[in-house]
This record gives structure tokens, sequence and C-alpha cells, in this order.
């Protein structure tokens, strides 16, 4: 099978290992990625904070960018859900594109769905090392309805011990624009999540998206915590060197 | 610049809300409970139909609103009630006054009502020499510390138990007590006697019965029953929207309201009142009169808003906002907090003095889970941001910032630009960042994604 893959601007500025250890999750299972190489970033942040022109500048962008018939993959289930739910509301006075919007949402999938729903990896067998805790995202459990998924694969982690995070589905404060536009409140909530985390005793915390996973990271450094922040995806790959 | 200074100072108002300990832990106790109670009362019954069944009740209503509302009018009439229609604040304050005076009226008893903090009522009814007194506990712990509600169903969710025993002993005259039992007894008798001698009560109204003409009142307490049957006169307002049909279709919001409110299978008290007191009747106004509030509804029921109109007031929205959660009702700085609160006071009040409060979600979308009659807070909630946008209610700087990022999403080469320019700039860029969300974020990879990639 072969798929595209958009790394997401937060993973290709920032977290590129996580791209990497996508793409040797996705090889592992015997997929062929194409990474295509005019992608930028998904227009989230403009769409989230209202500046819908911006937001369909971008999505205008991804749409001829990613064309063809694979499905796109991405490791964020905040751009997944921006390209599936936000790009046909978008184009919704633009018939021409919003057919183009829909086909495109069609094909996408967050990185645990594709894993699980379209690779049918149950269990996949995975090693894993160490105890893991798992903060679910807002628009991956609302927007996309990915619940199931990132837990199936990390209790079936060999060697790991899964431990529930208490509240897990509770914002963890980053919001986009709002990290920017109401800091202090972003913050109290980042403390709230890492209060959580720690509780858990466990060694490692992990999501499917790096916008949370950055302000969960922020939180614990400001009380110099050792919990390991990592993208699902890095917990997958780890285990297959 | 002109056009920030009559909005609400939201960022200062968080900022001071963090810094209070025991607001907040007022406020994670009170959200926790309540939103721990609304799971255990859900999980036992076909909650999700529920929801669907009150949701299209509700959207019934507001697509023929105009027709229940005359249809509401006869039957009310007809049963003895006297229907006023106002068009704003003001007026309906006007409409209430001139009705009490009608009756000579000087001593009012009120049960809680959001409305009638919407329209200001208790500080216009001091101005004009009428004594009032909340008769709800919570907002008459509100009253007495000359404060407004913090939450639409428990006015006074922001202060702890402690504070209102000091209170209570500052202006009651009463032994300094912090157990909730002797306190509500303390309330229970200065109350009494303000019932007995009341002229007149005034109310809110959960729902109107269009096919009756009745008004519905949900409470807990019993000072609903009270206010509305010891005194000779009556007097109820609510809003345009408040219509349901027929009795028969109360059920379907009082199992949703109940349980997403507080969590119980029903309030302990529902008064279904048709009328005033009919001859040979022992209880019960013989006057009432109903003030039906419009204040911008009409306008929005017409408009891509129209949903937020399907709002029963429970307040589940807010007891699991993430924002709300940590900074409470107050810093909103309007009688709606939290998700549902947002849009209605933008709607409302206008963005040039709301703008400032869609910054309070992260459209996270907890509150679209709980609502009991679906309304799609998230999608209004971002669409409100793009007409602050539209309306030009944004910083210079932020839209420029947009700008930047349309053009660098649509080019590659920009894009790539963009990035080796912000790892390069990084320690310069944090310290021009005056909102301090770079410093949050790590410095940018020398090697991108794309560039490992060729």
């Amino acid at each position: 099978m072969r798929v595209q893959l958009f790394g997401t601007c937060l993973v290709d500025t920032f977290f590129p290992e996580t791209g990497e250890a996508t793409l040797k999750l996705l090889r592992h299972f015997g997929v062929d990625v194409v990474y295509p190489h005019g992608q930028t970033c998904c227009g989230k942040p403009a769409d989230s904070g209202g500046y819908s022109g911006a937001a369909r500048k971008a999505a205008e962008h991804f749409i001829s960018v990613f064309e063809g018939n694979d499905p796109i993959v991405i490791p964020s289930g905040s751009c997944a859900s921006m390209v599936k739910n936000h790009y046909p509301e978008l184009f919704k006075n633009d018939r021409r594109m919003k057919e183009k919007a829909e086909a495109v949402a069609e094909r996408t999938y967050e990185l645990t769905q594709f894993l699980v729903h379209v690779l049918k990896v149950h269990e996949a067998g995975l090693q894993g090392k160490g105890s893991i805790t798992y903060h679910s995202s807002c628009q991956l459990t609302r927007e996309l309805g990915v619940r199931e998924e990132p837990l199936l694969l990390l209790e079936s982690l060999r060697g790991a011990k899964f431990i529930q995070l208490p509240r897990a589905d509770r914002c963890c404060g980053f919001g986009g624009i709002f990290m920017a536009r109401l800091p202090e409140v972003s913050m109290a909530l980042a403390d709230e999540k890492a209060d959580a985390i720690v509780s858990t005793g466990a060694e490692t915390v992990t999501g499917c998206d790096h916008g949370c996973l950055m302000n969960i990271a922020d939180a614990l450094n400001r009380r110099g915590n050792a919990v390991k922040v990592k993208h699902i995806a890095a917990v997958f790959a780890e285990g297959l060197e | 610049m002109s056009i920030f200074t009559r909005s609400v100072p939201f960022r200062a108002n968080t900022i001071k809300a963090l810094n209070d300990p025991s607001l907040r832990s007022a406020l994670r106790h009170a959200t926790e409970t309540f939103a721990q109670k609304r799971s255990e009362a859900k999980a036992s019954v076909p909650f999700e139909a529920w929801r669907d069944d009150a949701s299209a009740m509700r959207s019934d209503v507001l697509s023929n609103l105009s027709g229940y509302l005359d249809l509401f009018r006869a039957r009310a009439v007809r049963a003895g009630a006297t229907v006023h229609l106002a068009k704003d604040a003001g007026s309906a304050r006007e409409i209430i006054v001139s009705v009490l005076k009608q009756f000579s009226a000087k001593r009012i008893v009120k049960s809680k009502s959001m409305i009638t903090e919407e329209i200001h009522l208790n500080s216009y009814l001091h101005q004009q020499g009428f004594n009032v007194v909340e008769t709800d506990l919570g907002e008459y712990i509100i009253q007495l510390a000359q404060e407004s509600p913090s939450h639409i169903i428990v006015p006074a969710v922001h202060k702890t138990r402690r504070q209102v025993g000091r209170l209570f002993a500052e202006k009651l005259g009463c032994d300094y007590t912090e157990d909730p039992f002797v306190l509500t007894k303390i309330v229970r008798r200065v109350l009494r006697d303000e019932f007995v001698s009341a002229d007149a009560g005034i109310s809110g109204a959960n729902f109107a019965v269009a096919d009756s003409g009745s008004i519905v009142i949900v409470t807990n307490e019993g000072n609903g029953r009270m206010v509305t049957t010891l005194p000779p006169l009556h007097i109820a307002v609510f809003s345009i929207e408040k219509i349901i049909p027929s009795l028969a279709d109360l059920p379907k919001l009082l199992r949703t309201l109940t349980r997403s409110a507080t969590g119980q299978t029903l309030s302990s008290y529902v008064s279904v009142i048709t009328g005033s007191r009919k001859p040979g009747e022992t209880t019960g106004a013989t006057e009432l009169h109903l003030v039906i509030l419009d204040n911008g509804r009409s306008e929005i029921v017409n408009g891509e808003f129209r949903e937020i109109l399907k709002c029963v007031r429970c307040g589940a929205c807010m007891n699991v906002c993430p924002v709300y959660r940590t900074v409470g009702g107050h810093a909103y700085a309007s009688t709606y907090p939290g998700p549902m609160g947002i849009i209605l006071t933008t709607l409302l009040e206008r963005m040039e003095r709301a703008h400032t409060l869609l910054d309070a979600t992260t459209l996270c979308g907890a509150c679209a889970e709980v609502c009991p009659v679906k309304v799609p807070l998230p999608r209004l909630l971002r669409r409100l941001r793009e007409l602050r946008v539209e309306q030009d209610f944004t910083t210079q700087m932020e839209r420029r910032g947009m700008d930047g990022f349309a053009l660098a999403a649509q080019s590659p080469r920009i894009f790539h630009l963009g990035q080796k320019v912000a790892r390069l700039s990084w320690p310069l860029l944090k310290k021009l960042d005056g909102n301090g969300a770079l410093v949050r974020m790590p410095r940018p990879d020398p090697v991108t994604f794309t560039r490992r990639m060729q």
C-alpha cells in the first residue's frame, strides 16, 4: 500500500524525529511512503483564530500538493481533523473547491486511525519499555472520534506498562492561538495536566498531537520533572530498533 | 486604540482570578462535583436519545417562534394573566416598575432569575425606592455581598463556606459558623418574615407553555413557591425563546435539564403556574403579570446563531469548560459566563464589548459533548472569531502575522525561509514576543523534516 505523509508544520519545524519515527513505523508495516515536498501547514492556526481567508489559502495549497488517490496519513489529530472536518466547511460557498476538499477529507487519516482501521494493526506486537501514560487530545477525540485506537495500540506494547491518565480527555490548555492570547490560563491548564501525569508515576507521557505535547513538556520542565514526553509514533518506533 | 476601551479586560481578569487561591479551590470543588453528578445521572438512562428529542423540540420552537408566542399570549390572557412585551431591557424595567406602582407594591421578594440579571433589575428597583430581597440562598449571599452571580445556576459558586460564614456574621450580626446547615437555617428565619410581608413576588421562568399559557419554574429550595404564591402580585420575567409547545413536551426538557445542571433526576420543585388565582382557589397570586423580553433575540432567531437560543440554562457547558473551571464567572464581566455566555454576550452586547471574551475558548469541544439540547457551541464560537476578524477587532500585529502565514502556507519557498529565519532569530523573537508563548516552545530544529526527507 502507498500513502502520502503530511508531516505537519510542528513536526517539520520543531520535531523532525517524530516525522522519522512515523516514516519508520509505516515502513515497518509494509507501507510505501511518499512525502510530497511542497507541503507546508494545514492552516489550523489561522482557522481556529477565525482567519478563514488565510486558512483557505493554506487549504488550497494542501489540496493541490496532496493530489492523487492514496491515503493521506497525518501524525496529528488536530491537523487531520482540520483536513477532514474543516476543509469542506471552509469551501461551503465554492462548489468546485468543496468537492475537492471533500475528496481529500475522505482519504485523510490520523496516524493511529490509519494503523487500526486501514492496516488493521490491532495488536501490533511492538516492543515498548517502561511505564507509559497517554493524554487524549481534544480534536482527536471529539472531532475525529479517535478514542480507543491509540489505547489499543499502547496497551498491546510488549514489555511496557500502560497507566491510564486520570481525566485524560481534559484540555491541556494549548488551543493554538489560545496559548498566545491567554498564556496565564494556558499555563494553569498545562499545570493541571502535568499534575495528573505526575500522579500516575509513569516514566513517559505520550499523545497524538505535538501541540499538546509541547505545552505539556513546558509545564513539566517548569517544575523540573523528569517525565519523558514523546509522540506516539516515537513510542512505537523505538520498539523497532 | 479606542475600539479596545469598551471591551471586557478579560486577560487581566483571568490573572486576578488565577491569583485567588480560595476562588480556585471553590471552583475546582464545585465544577468537579457537578460534572461528576452529571455523569452518574445520565449513566443509567438513554441520555443520547433524550438529548436528540430535547434538541429537536427546541429547534422546532425556534423555527415557529412567533406563532408559538402568539398562542402563548392568547392562552395566558385567557387564564387570567396580563401579558407585556418588552423590546429591550429598559422597557422591561419600566413595565415592571409601572405594574409595581399600579398595585402600590413596595416590598418585593425575588426568586432566582438570570433574565432579571440581564436587565439589571435589582439596581434599578433599588434606585426607584423599592425594597428587593433575593430569596434563593445563593442569590441571597450574592446580594448581601453586593456582587453578581458567577454561575447561572449556582450564583455563589465562587464563595467558600468560610467566606459565607464571615459575610453572615458581618451583615446579619449572627455568630460566626461555617456549618452549611446552620447558615441555611439563619437565612430561612430571615426570609420567612420577608415572604409574609412582601407586596409582590418577582420570578423568572424556565419554560413558558404555549398551548396552556402556563409558566414553569424549576427550583430546589422551595423559595420559588413562596415568591409566586404568598404575595398578592406575581410578576414573571422571561425571554421569548423560553417557549415550549405543550405540557406534554415538558418532561423532555426536565429530564435533561436537571440531570445536566445538578445531576438530579428531577429538581425538588417544579411549579406550573397557569394564570392568576381563580374564584374558589386558596393559593396563588391574585394578580399575575408576565413580561416577555426580546432584547435582541428576535434578531438572533432569524440569523446564523439561532441555535444558541435552544439553550435551557443548565450550566453544564461551564462546568466542563477548561477556561471557566480555571477562572470562574466573574472574569467574563457579563451576565452569562462560560461557552454559552460568550456567545450570547457577543450577540446581545455586540462585538465591541465582547470581542475579548472570544479568547476564552480552546475550542476543545467539551461543552458540545455535555449540552442537553445539542447547541453546536464550538462551531458558533469559531464563527464568532471569524466575525471578530471580519469586523477588525483583532490587533494589527496579529492580522499582519496571519497575512504572512497565508503567504508562507502557499509557498514552500517562503515557508522554508520562514523556518530558517525563526531558527536563527529565535532568542530575539522570544524577547520580542510580548505574550510569552514562544518561551514555552522549543527552538526550531536545525534540520527540518522536509530537509531530512530530501
